[in-house]
């Protein structure tokens, strides 16, 4: 029974949800807005102004960003790392955690603490010996990354995969190798397809932080060869004498952009797979 | 089956454990002794004993590092949790639009830490100089009410998924039996709707402690710690001790730093498993 009074409330509370949302987004609508803008007009007084005939610039600041300022290969950079990693950490941690969880003993124990250990450790604690390892390992190129990633996301994938595991009932894998099949087949055969879905909710908290990671590479890449998108805007504040603004901007807009398509793309997985996460992690 | 599996160690378990010696074990023990040295590069290593950690402990940066970050874990927490509840509460209560308000709301999470810091850093200023007010980078207090805002944005859209999550779990019966033994709504909040979620609460607790006490990216890039080291939290005053400085002495420093932090981290994760585990125990 929806009476006048409670339509009335729920208008109100719509009303004031619609309000906050349009807050939520205008910090990014705003540096779209001015990305468009001339240099000359991106000032802080005008920063919340439309841009009109005078002051648009069109896409002159996209093109300057995709030109000049490495963008194109920072965003490659970023793309190879995040998909190299994410793969490597779904396919090796998923194997790995079906080994410690099928094959009991001490070893297994020790590994899955050392694991459980290694989520709770900030980065902080092994940043430079890790670049300095890195370093002497000759890791420090885009392609090589993942192997860090895969040893410092292991954690996180691991405890996920196995708590997940110990669900799955034993008899089907038992079943698989009476009919012949040997441990690769019977992982790749049925285990791999049963954990489909935690392997989306691992790979998409995995991507979050790989795409969005800053110090490690930043830390541990050769810098001067090689940028990712969220050095390459630490970049744009700390070294150009006068920061150009638009460029800038653009480059934001360009970063943000394929992020939130993604989002709206497979929502509903990103949610579940957040739920899952935080409920485990 | 058990013997089978055991054979193919080199496949299942080499990979992923060597990548983690590598990218975590060995650089994590090597951390901690040379917490108990002098070193510029690892080639050149003097062992001092506990000299560093009796530095780190009477820097006065460092306890300033220390007590912003307190202050930022315990305001920001606050803040994020009771939003979050606030909208996942509402969005519960079937109104037109929620998926679309839970789409917009949860949207800044995606964006990563160094952007978002700029995005605000560039929204912030120009704010704070139309009101003819310090900058950011000039003022502590606005630094601080600024990292506060800009985690809030970011954090309240993960929270109240979260939150929605565990609202929405709660059985009909239990509401129903509420709304027929005359409960208002402020006892079905307090009496029926906070104790079933109380799982979640302490998740989305300790999620916003630790992701705030660790802070770092959003810190390098909406303040950069200015000014003079006063909005500088634990992470970025370790990153400044490691590489903002020349001299032999300070990498040591920066060790020992990092060791502690590490250490605190790992007691607010201890808290955090107890407090899981006795809830479990209750339901």
């Amino acid at each position: 029974m929806v009476t006048h009074v409670q339509r009335l409330k729920n208008g109100i509370t719509t009303a004031l949800l619609a309000l906050l949302s349009l807050a939520w987004v205008y910090p990014v609508v705003m540096i779209l807005l001015n990305s468009l803008k001339t240099e000359r007009a991106i000032t802080t007084k005008g920063a919340f102004e439309l841009p009109t005939a005078e002051t648009f610039a069109g896409l002159q600041n996209y093109v300057d960003a995709l030109n000049s300022k490495g963008f194109l290969s920072a965003f490659g950079n970023s793309l190879l790392i995040t998909v190299t990693a994410v793969a490597l950490i779904l396919v090796c941690c998923s194997m790995c955690a079906w080994f410690i969880t099928r094959v009991s003993g001490k070893v297994s124990k020790l590994i899955y603490f050392l694991f459980v250990f290694s989520m709770v450790v900030p980065f902080q604690m092994l940043m430079f010996t890790l670049s300095a390892t890195a370093d002497k390992l000759n890791l420090d190129m885009p392609i090589n990354l993942c192997i860090i990633y895969l040893g410092f996301g292991a954690g996180l994938a691991v405890f996920m995969f196995c708590g997940f595991m110990r669900s799955v009932p034993v008899e089907i894998e038992e079943a698989a190798m009476i009919d012949g099949c040997n441990p690769l087949q019977t992982f790749f055969r049925i285990v791999f397809p049963i954990l489909k879905p935690t392997l989306i909710s691992v790979g998409i908290l995995e991507t979050m932080w790989v795409w969005n990671d800053y110090l490690l590479p930043y830390l541990v890449l050769d810098r001067k060869k090689y940028m990712t998108i969220p050095i390459l805007i630490q970049y744009f504040q700390g070294s150009f004498g006068r920061i150009e603004m638009g460029p800038m901007m653009a480059c934001i807009i360009m970063t943000v952009l394929p992020v939130i398509i993604v989002y709206l793309a497979c929502q509903k997985h990103i949610i579940k797979g957040v739920v899952a996460g935080a409920v485990k992690g | 089956m058990e013997k089978a599996i055991k054979k193919y160690w080199p496949i299942f378990v080499a990979p992923t454990v060597a990548a983690f010696c590598i990218g975590f074990l060995w650089p994590f023990l090597q951390g901690l002794y040379l917490s108990l040295c002098k070193f510029t590069t690892l080639k050149k290593v003097t062992f001092v004993g506990f000299e560093n950690f009796k530095y780190a402990l009477t820097d006065p940066e460092f306890a300033h590092a220390f007590w912003f970050t307190a202050a930022f874990t315990v305001v920001s927490t606050i803040f994020i949790n009771v939003i979050a509840f606030t909208i996942a509460l509402i969005l519960t209560r079937k109104i037109r639009g929620t998926n679309l308000f839970r789409t917009v709301f949860f949207m800044p999470n995606l964006i990563g830490g160094v952007v978002l810091g700029y995005i605000w850093s560039i929204l912030l200023n120009c704010v704070l100089s139309l009101l003819a007010k310090p900058l950011l980078r000039l003022d502590a207090t606005y630094g601080f009410w600024g990292l506060i805002l800009l985690m809030c944005w970011q954090q309240i859209g993960y929270m109240m998924i979260i939150y929605i999550a565990g609202l929405q779990s709660i059985p009909n019966d239990y509401l129903e039996a509420a709304y027929i033994d005359g409960a208002n709504s402020w006892q079905t909040l307090w009496r029926v709707k906070i104790p079933n979620v109380m799982p979640s609460i302490t998740i989305c607790l300790f999620l916003t402690l630790t992701n705030s006490f660790k802070l770092f990216d959003q810190n390098l890039a909406l303040t950069g710690g200015e000014p003079a080291h006063m909005t500088e939290m634990l992470a970025l005053n370790i990153y400044n001790t490691f590489y903002g400085r020349s001299g032999a002495q300070w990498k040591g420093y920066g060790q020992a730093k990092a060791v502690i932090f590490c250490v605190l981290v790992i007691v607010i994760s201890m808290i955090q498993l107890r407090a899981t585990r006795s809830k479990e125990v209750q339901q």
